[in-house]
């Protein structure tokens, strides 16, 4: 008899993604079309660039069982050094990015140094760092916000990329966003081929087909939907670009490298980690190091978003960042958890500011809302797992 | 009143449609020591929960009667209220609150409104403490700073306080040496004379044959047999007969043909402090030296240091101010890490696998590849998947791991199989000298034999193999020669011809006799 290879697609695996299509097309009634207009789909993007770029780094800490609370600070001294550096010493842009980006990775490992070598617990140490970089950024920026900062700078975080635009349906259409879409579509269809011929070649369980055709038809429409409306505005913003970069390079690092393996083992039992030759000092060291480097990103997409400094800037972003890594599947405890996870994560807290800001709702509305959506979600997954045993 | 205390009748318990009880008949006479025996994964565990009250009324089919009356039981809190507790194998104490307080853990002793009543708290945990042999314990250190045995009699206590009258046992002397599980037996003893019932669920069957009066075996969720004292053979192998359906003639699998090499492994003047006292000598100029192709065995009260002796050779994780030369191959090498270790092809597969082993949330291939991860399924930092799902079904093959797939987490295997997922993460670091602490720890007959089997494939294959074991017929039965270790330094070595328990145990004596 010949063996079955056949297996299901693990629905539970999208499910977040499926709740968070959910969540859009009900506000798309409520608000009567109105977040699907394209200025919309390109503001979702610009308002949760820094968010996403942050939960992939918290992703890391969340995956040892720990949080990062001084994130949002990094955001704001970093932010608020690349501030002062161009507008009080006209220093040229590429310098002020490279100092902002330096002093992330300074905090980051002042905090990893303490976390890993001296065996610190992460709350408190980043709760210090928290504490320690909001007063250094009033006390840098005297408590003033500093701007207005170059168009080259501002670029990073409201600019787009060059647009070819031709008359179109009453409005234009940028060439350059159907052309990225089409290549989206091109390599996911690349992709999903080259997948079932390694799995044929090892001898693997394959999907039924009509399965893998939904998933992928699903996929494209989203791309194309996306990259339409960004056509029909001002094309592609360059935070996408960054945010997809970012996003390309740690799921690499967490599902195909040694180093992201050994941050899943440290999370699921440092002993037998430590046990099997992992050095979870190092481990722990650079997930903070990287955590800072990433606030840094965040914190110049910011401020180059504002086209300002702003003392306050980033207050309560590593709260969103937290929640998005936990919405979007990771494990209070450690050891599970993915960057797509995370990142559906961000775009349901997104979606919902941005939806209830499109309908009216105040924000302290939308902080009932959102804290009701996370425990919502933990409570889903941990029911859910239970269920299984 | 009838005879027994206990009757659960047809007692049928499925877990979405597999049956894992299907018709147990269990009748426990009033007073009496009964022991329930069972591979991993027969239903024993499965028939406790359903007696005491986790799996609730409803769930499963058949009669409890308790003292002649039907029980319908939703949970645990009303099967206690009854006098019917249950001691799990983890033990449930709070390590940082006093005995005192742990012994009445949930079920404070209170004056009106709910204030603690230290006083009496106090008086009558020393109460408890005394039946059951702990009389001279103060009863305000914290419980975490006794050792496992007496962390075991405090849960004893603990059920006592609860005005037991059934008391189950699971596994009570999984974690305790020889003498702490005489201890607990002496106990066991002691309450049937004050009148308590037990029930015990233990791998150990010498154990179970001194302490019990009837045994019931249960095999893949029937019960096969019940055993009755004066009337039924009570011999281990009569036992092991019952729980497996067969004759299992060599509980310890013959190694043939393995032609034992030159030495390949050598510890030379090794000295090991304790990790919180640099003047505390745990390991004392100790020298061991081991052949390819050999099992040499390191026997030794618990205690002894051979844990912290392996422990110390794999990567210094344990211990301070460590001494002494490692040789390999007869090359000196300096091992300053785990990671050391592992690339001089030193592997280490340590006795406690859920904390120090595994990690259980991950899936089976993921477990077997930790180690190996960066030496064979990796390039640039890259790992290939494909080799590594290829590698994991291969040993899931080889070394029979019972599970679905590779896939499965590895917190939802029996002890066994995770055992054996432990081995094979330790063979894909293709070692050439492992040290095994405690293999076969609380794992069942059957898989036994099957680790067993795998030690000798790794015998044949000419690596060294070092066995670190409390059961002293293990070390006798595969090893070709023993060191015996006594408080840290090296007591005797004997040859396969000399070892017996009772020449380990003399040469322990004799070390201990020398110290004074």
């Amino acid at each position: 008899m010949e063996k079955k290879n056949v297996v299901n697609l693990n629905m539970k695996q999208y499910g977040m993604f499926l709740a968070l299509i959910a969540i859009y097309v009900i506000f798309a009634i409520m608000t009567g079309g109105k977040n699907l207009s394209p200025a919309n789909i390109n503001n979702l993007i610009m308002q949760n660039g820094y968010v996403v770029i942050l939960a992939v780094g918290m992703l890391l800490c969340v995956l040892t069982g720990n949080v990062d609370l001084g994130v949002g600070s990094v955001v704001a001294v970093t932010g608020a050094t690349a501030g002062i550096l161009m507008v009080d010493y006209g220093t040229n842009m590429w310098v002020a990015i490279i100092v902002a980006l330096v002093i992330g990775l300074l905090i980051g490992m002042f905090a990893g140094f303490f976390i890993a070598y001296l065996s610190i617990p992460p709350f408190v140490v980043t709760l210090a760092t928290m504490l320690m970089g909001r007063g250094l950024t009033y006390t840098l920026l005297q408590a003033q916000t500093k701007g207005p900062l170059p168009d080259e700078y501002v670029f990073i975080g409201a600019g787009f990329l060059p647009t070819v635009k031709v008359p179109f349906a009453g409005g234009t259409l940028d060439l350059v966003s159907i052309g990225v879409a089409v290549v989206v579509t091109v390599c996911i269809i690349l992709g999903e081929m080259k997948s079932i011929a390694t799995k044929k070649k090892y001898g693997f369980a394959l999907n039924p087909t009509w399965q893998i055709i939904a998933k992928n038809a699903v996929f494209m429409f989203i791309v194309w939907f996306f990259f339409y409306k960004l056509a029909r505005y001002n094309g592609i913003p360059f935070v996408l670009i960054i945010m997809c970069v970012l996003v390309f390079i740690y799921v690499f690092i967490t599902t195909s490298t040694v180093a992201g393996r050994q941050i899943y083992a440290l999370g699921g039992n440092a002993k037998a980690a430590r046990l099997s030759g992992i050095d979870t000092r190092k481990v722990f060291f650079w997930v903070y190091t990287n955590m800072g480097v990433l606030s840094a990103v965040a914190g110049i997409v910011l401020s180059a978003r504002n086209a300002s400094s702003t003392p306050k800037a980033g207050d309560g972003f590593e709260m969103d960042a937290i929640a998005s890594c936990y919405i979007g599947g990771a494990a209070v405890a450690g050891g599970a958890g993915t960057i797509t996870g995370a990142v559906v994560g961000a775009f349901i807290m997104g979606i919902l500011n941005n939806g209830m800001s499109l309908y009216g709702w105040s924000t302290d509305i939308q902080k009932i809302v959102k804290g009701a959506v996370l425990l919502g979600a933990v409570t889903i997954d941990i029911l859910s797992k239970r269920k299984k045993n | 009143m009838s005879k027994y205390i206990l009757e659960m009748n047809h007692i049928t318990k499925a877990f979405s449609g597999v049956k894992a009880l299907d018709d147990v008949n269990l009748k426990v006479k009033r007073g009496e020591i009964h022991a329930l025996c069972g591979e991993n994964g027969a239903g024993k565990s499965t028939l406790m929960n359903v007696l005491s009250g986790v799996y609730p009324f409803g769930s499963y089919e058949g009669d409890i009667v308790y003292h002649g009356e039907v029980c319908k039981f939703h949970n645990i809190r009303e099967s206690e209220a009854k006098g019917i507790v249950i001691i799990h194998q983890e033990l449930a104490l709070s390590p940082n609150l006093s005995v005192a307080e742990n012994v009445f853990l949930g079920n404070e002793q209170t004056s009106a409104k709910g204030v603690i009543n230290w006083t009496i708290t106090r008086k009558k945990a020393h109460e408890m403490l005394e039946k059951v042999g702990l009389g001279g314990e103060d009863v305000n250190v914290p419980v975490g700073s006794l050792g496992v045995g007496k962390q075991q009699l405090i849960e004893i206590a603990k059920a006592m306080a609860k005005k037991v009258e059934l008391l189950i046992l699971d596994e009570p002397t999984a974690a305790l040496n020889d003498e702490e599980s005489k201890k607990l037996l002496e106990i066991m003893l002691e309450l049937k004379k004050q009148g308590i019932t037990c029930i015990i669920i233990s791998h150990k069957l010498n154990e179970i044959s001194y302490v019990a009066d009837s045994i019931t075996v249960i095999r893949d969720g029937k019960t096969i047999e019940t055993l009755i004292k004066g009337e039924d053979d009570f011999s281990e192998d009569r036992i092991i007969k019952g729980m497996v359906g067969r004759e299992l003639t060599n509980r310890y699998p013959v190694r043939e043909g393995v032609a034992i090499g030159d030495t390949i492994f050598e510890i030379k003047d090794w000295n090991v402090y304790h990790p919180d006292d640099a003047n505390r000598q745990m390991i004392k100029n100790v020298n061991i030296q081991v052949k390819a192709g050999e099992v040499v065995g390191l026997a030794g009260l618990m205690g002894a240091g051979r844990t912290e002796l392996a422990m110390s050779i794999f990567g210094k994780s344990y211990g301070q101010k460590i001494s002494g030369s490692i040789l390999i191959n007869g090359k000196k090498v300096e091992i300053k890490n785990v990671k050391d270790a592992i690339d001089n092809k030193l592997a280490y597969v340590s006795e406690d696998r859920k904390n120090y082993g595994l990690v259980l949330i991950d899936d089976i291939k993921r477990n077997m590849t930790m180690a190996a991860l960066r030496s064979f399924f990796s390039k640039n930092g890259v790992v290939n998947s494909n080799d590594e799902i290829l590698a994991a079904e291969e040993y899931k093959k080889k070394i029979n791991v019972k599970a679905n797939s590779i896939n499965q987490t590895v917190g939802s295997l029996s002890g066994g199989n995770q055992q054996k997922v432990v081995l094979a993460k330790w063979m894909l670091t293709q070692p050439d000298v492992l040290i095994l602490d405690e293999p076969t720890r609380g794992i069942d007959v059957g898989a036994k034999y099957e680790i067993y089997c795998v030690i000798n494939e790794l015998a044949k294959s000419g690596k060294a193999v070092v066995i670190i074991s409390s059961e002293m017929p293990e070390i006798i039965g595969t090893c070709d020669r023993v060191y015996v270790i006594n408080e840290g330094e090296i007591a005797d070595e004997l040859s396969k011809e000399e070892v017996s328990q009772e020449r380990i145990m003399q040469s322990i004596m004799a070390h201990n006799r020398k110290d004074d």
